[in-house]
């Protein structure tokens, strides 16, 4: 044991670690994300019936899709969801939903405000600070861009 | 001066402490795994009818102290001390339940090794005659855990192969001075011992050096070869630890492969019960030593036993910081004979 | 057909997501970080808006969608309103979904507790 240095040693546990079964995963994310977006599409057909525009209708659908992940969080299911399907089902905007709602029930005995209001963005939180920190930035960049012509 | 240590870290006891009573409370997954019907109790709510995981958490220690006064046939006032800690932050559970146990309390962090550390301590205060009576327990629970030191329960996410599954328990020992047996004859209290693993779902290889150390030690100390034990049981490797410590104590010398195996891998059947590498927590060598291995003591099919609870002494914030996991494991002989 | 293409190309999306899961040590949480940021990036230079039109949900349910909206918004934003633009756009575009997700979120939250996984 002592003649092993860190390196070794880590490279050699490394070893030990059970490969995860790369392609019965690839094929389950596939199958339950493909399924999120074709519920999306239906949910898209359907409101394109009530003669939106495409930015109400993307909206729309996007809020809706919120819903069901979160509902589907709060009964108990969407954790077997992920368990199934991986990046599945976390990568679809259900899984944003998700990553909002269990935390905020998980910290629920916490209290209303540190609890449940100051954990629900454990995981959303860095997404919304990336996703609205480089969209100003992406617009600001557009403005330099575009100031000479 | 020092009259009972031999070698350079194990504690020989001439006059062994005593278990006089133990047991053993877990949580439903626990009680369908194939070590059910050693357990004392298997709770069909896991919460326990508590608010919170970590109130359930604490009535299952409590309980399981209570119970093993009952089952040792004393009362509380017959303890001197009470030697007990658990994984949560703080060491919650236990302060909570020793809050309602009248008893002088040393609340320990050892993580998952916190059976064998609080068994170790006990026995030198007994054998040392501070005391006529100690109580040595701990606990864990799956949600208390999870939430400390992974994700949210209804989180979405896939656990990877070398993760372990936390056990939902509590174990309590009562060690008196004196007693029929089973005996804590030895004890080898382990060193940190850190390779660098900084994976939090790979415990059983940041642990497993310092099983590896802790057991040559023992045998280096003793003089006893693995073939003298009936059993060798490390806390919570689980199947990633337990090829890592076959493997390398054969190239130490030690040929571990007839009588080795590992409480996390006993207390799941990991394919049924998808725990992947197995059961981890302080609970997971508690439940397993106090319900399995010390009734079959009792027996008589198990006669000398080593146990090894092994722990990962991380944070949530060291593991943020990116900081390797200090590794830790206490080894100590449990033998139906006083020697 | 097109809930053909819907299907396949978030399939395949996520598909890109898990191997990235399996082979790295990134969680989950990384991964929706760093597909929100790309989709961020491939919405600013043109890309994600002919994905988007090819495979509609495909393309804008997965979180690289969400990205794209809002950098679709903050350009819109920025063309229409200058600099004050570039700040409203993206959170505008994006509004519904992360309102609804606070409040759903919070709804659930008082409405159900967490279980032990099985």
């Amino acid at each position: 044991m002592d003649k092993m240095n860190n390196k070794e040693y880590q490279k050699y546990a490394e070893q030990k670690i059970p490969k995860p079964t790369y392609f019965k995963n690839i094929i389950n994310a596939f199958l339950v994300g493909g399924t999120i977006c074709l519920i999306g599409q239906i949910i898209r057909n359907i409101l394109f019936r009530f003669e939106l525009g495409e930015e109400s209708v993307a909206s729309a659908t996007a809020i809706i899709l919120v819903f069901i992940g979160s509902f589907l969080t709060g009964i108990g299911v969407y954790d077997t969801i992920g368990k199934i399907g991986g990046a599945g089902a976390a990568i679809p905007i259900t899984g944003f939903a998700n990553s909002i709602v269990a935390p905020a029930m998980e910290y629920k005995r916490e209290g209303l405000i540190f609890g449940v209001a100051a954990k629900m963005f454990t995981i959303a939180g860095p997404v919304l600070v990336y996703g609205i920190g480089s969209s100003v930035v992406v617009g600001i960049l557009y403005l330099m861009f575009t100031a000479g012509r | 001066m020092i009259k009972k240590r031999i070698g350079s870290q194990t504690i020989k006891f001439p006059n062994p402490p005593s278990i006089i009573g133990t047991s053993s409370i877990v949580g439903p997954k626990e009680g369908d795994g194939p070590l059910k019907d050693y357990f004392d109790i298997i709770l069909e709510d896991d919460t326990w009818a508590q608010e919170s995981f970590e109130k359930a958490e604490a009535k299952i220690q409590e309980e399981a102290i209570k119970l093993a006064i009952s089952n040792a046939n004393i009362s509380m006032n017959d303890l001197q001390y009470l030697v007990s800690g658990d994984l949560l932050n703080q060491i919650i559970s236990s302060s909570y339940t020793a809050r309602q146990i009248t008893l002088p309390y040393f609340g320990l962090y050892g993580a998952c090794s916190t059976m064998t550390e609080s068994l170790s301590i006990g026995s030198m205060i007994v054998e040392g005659g501070f005391a006529d009576k100690v109580v040595c327990a701990t606990s864990s629970h799956f949600s208390s855990a999870e939430r400390q030191f992974r994700f949210p329960l209804e989180y979405g996410s896939q656990r990877s192969f070398a993760s372990q599954w936390t056990v939902t328990g509590a174990g309590a020992t009562i060690l008196s001075a004196t007693g029929e047996g089973p005996y804590i004859t030895y004890i080898t209290p382990g060193k940190i011992k850190d390779f660098g693993i900084t994976d939090t779902n790979n415990m059983g290889g940041a642990m497993a050096p310092a099983a590896i150390d802790t057991i040559s030690q023992h045998f280096k100390d003793t003089g006893y070869n693995p073939d003298d034990y009936d059993l060798i049981i490390t806390g919570d490797l689980g199947l990633v630890g337990k090829r890592i410590v076959l493997d390398l104590m054969r190239k130490e010398g030690y040929d571990l492969s007839q009588n080795y195996t590992d409480c996390g891998i006993k207390i799941f059947d990991g394919v049924e019960q998808d725990t992947h590498a197995g059961g981890s927590g302080c609970a997971c060598s508690a439940v397993v030593f106090n319900g399995y291995i010390y009734k079959e003591m009792l027996k008589g099919n198990l006669n000398r036993v080593l146990l090894i609870s092994t722990g990962a002494l991380h944070s949530p914030i060291s593991t943020l910081q990116g900081e390797s996991i200090p590794g830790i494991a206490h080894a100590v002989t449990i033998d139906n004979l006083k020697d | 057909m097109e809930y053909l293409i819907a299907f396949v190309v978030g399939g395949l999306i996520c598909v890109i997501g898990q191997i990235l899961l399996d082979t790295t040590k990134l969680t989950p949480g990384h991964i929706l970080v760093i597909f929100l940021v790309i989709g961020v990036a491939l919405g600013a230079i043109g890309i994600y808006e002919p994905l988007a039109k090819f495979a509609e949900a495909g393309a804008t349910v997965p979180i690289l969608g969400f990205g794209h909206t809002l950098s679709k918004g903050a350009i819109e934003g920025a063309k229409s309103k200058g600099l004050l633009g570039a700040f409203l756009g993206g959170l505008e575009a994006s509004a519904g979904a992360v309102a609804a997700a606070i409040l759903f979120g919070y709804i659930m939250a008082i409405l159900s507790y967490p279980k032990t996984k099985k």
